[in-house]
């Protein structure tokens, strides 16, 4: 299998390149059930210098996000049989390149931190847990499964011109996943903080972020649901 | 001036509102007007000008209009937002386009009323 991979170590390269890796493996059935990042770990073997972020191997911490053939997604849940020769892989787009496929994520984390994304309520904790009816704790479904991966918000365009005021899809979606939540009684300080050309409205509905999710989360959805409510509270 | 990160305007809601009510508008008026005209068994200058001497056309014309002018505000507001980054330049953009479509607005109301 062929793979062209993106290579750039700033202490020593002048400029990014591609480089070209061959693995001594074929589509079959030896390679049935094996993912990208099974071949990735392959190549690191033969080539040391290779730098890549991974940790669960299952799709569950969301490290090794990367764009693949030209759309981001996990290297771990992504089977080889899905991906077309060569391979191409380049790192997460829009975010600054601390080394081959490893972005700097601070200004991902930044807006995600910026939406508060923990449960505000000034009443004293009860003596057990806060309890949800099983309704309001379906509302949280399809919001709480984000594992901060990347993917949708370095999809989108939005981000890529203006990451340091625009909160993105996995911000917004965390934003909503407190607003959803019964429990938490900051909604409206929340729908305040978000009313803005910027944070919130930059969100054109393009749907590249539903398109890439490897979890299959609709952040698109979430942020109608955010100027829904903005709607309600308004007229 | 130290150079910070700026946002919380506070606003948006409502362009973000009276974009999705103005396009509403827009497509009614586009399916009354290539309906009617596609009705009609003959088109052509005498049907047109009669068609705009009526008071009821004119207005709704002229909100068609209102509601494309505001439309096209929120719209290259948006696109200037993204793409153009000292704020300077943004505000010039902006003062120049509130300009233009005043004018159109001042415009269209003189060729409705005119014919």
């Amino acid at each position: 299998m062929k793979f062209r991979i993106y290579r750039y170590n700033p202490d020593v390269d002048a400029a990014p390149y591609m480089q070209d890796y061959e693995l001594d493996i074929r589509l079959g059935d030896s390679t049935q059930g094996k993912m990208l990042l099974d071949a990735l770990l392959l190549i690191k073997q033969q080539d040391d210098s290779l730098s890549l972020r991974k940790s669960c191997r299952e799709g569950v911490c969301g490290s090794d996000a990367m764009n693949i053939n030209g759309r981001n997604g996990l290297a771990c849940i992504t089977p080889l049989s899905s991906l077309k020769e060569p391979v191409e892989l380049r790192p997460l787009p829009g975010l600054p390149v601390i080394r081959d496929l490893i972005v700097d994520m601070t200004q991902f984390f930044k807006q995600y931190h910026s939406v508060k994304p923990y449960l505000i309520n000034n009443e004293p904790p009860p003596e057990t847990e806060r309890l949800q009816s099983p309704a309001q704790r379906a509302h949280l479904n399809g919001l709480y499964e984000c594992i901060l991966c990347g993917c949708c918000t370095t999809a989108c365009p939005s981000f890529w011109w203006n990451p340091d005021k625009f909160v993105g899809p996995a911000g917004l979606l965390q934003a909503y996943r407190f607003i959803a939540d019964t429990r938490d009684q900051a909604t409206s300080e929340r729908l305040d903080d978000l009313e803005d050309p910027y944070r919130l409205f930059r969100c054109h509905t393009i749907m590249n972020c539903v398109d890439v999710c490897p979890k299959e989360l609709n952040p698109t959805e979430a942020i109608g649901n955010i100027k829904d409510l903005m709607v309600r509270r308004m007229v | 001036m130290v150079n910070r990160v700026v946002v919380g305007a506070h606003y948006g809601l409502r362009d973000w509102l009276m974009q999705r009510i103005t396009a509403v508008l827009m497509a009614l008026y586009c399916i009354a007007m290539a309906g009617y005209l596609l009705m009609q068994p003959y088109r052509g200058y005498d049907v047109w000008t009669e068609l705009f001497s009526s008071q009821t056309v004119r207005t709704f014309s002229l909100l068609f209009l209102l509601s494309l002018f505001y439309h096209a505000w929120v719209g290259i507001r948006d696109v200037v937002m993204d793409y153009v980054k000292p704020a300077s330049a943004r505000l010039v953009i902006h003062v120049l386009v509130i300009l233009a479509l005043l004018l159109y607005t001042i415009w269209s109301v003189q060729i409705l009323w005119g014919m």
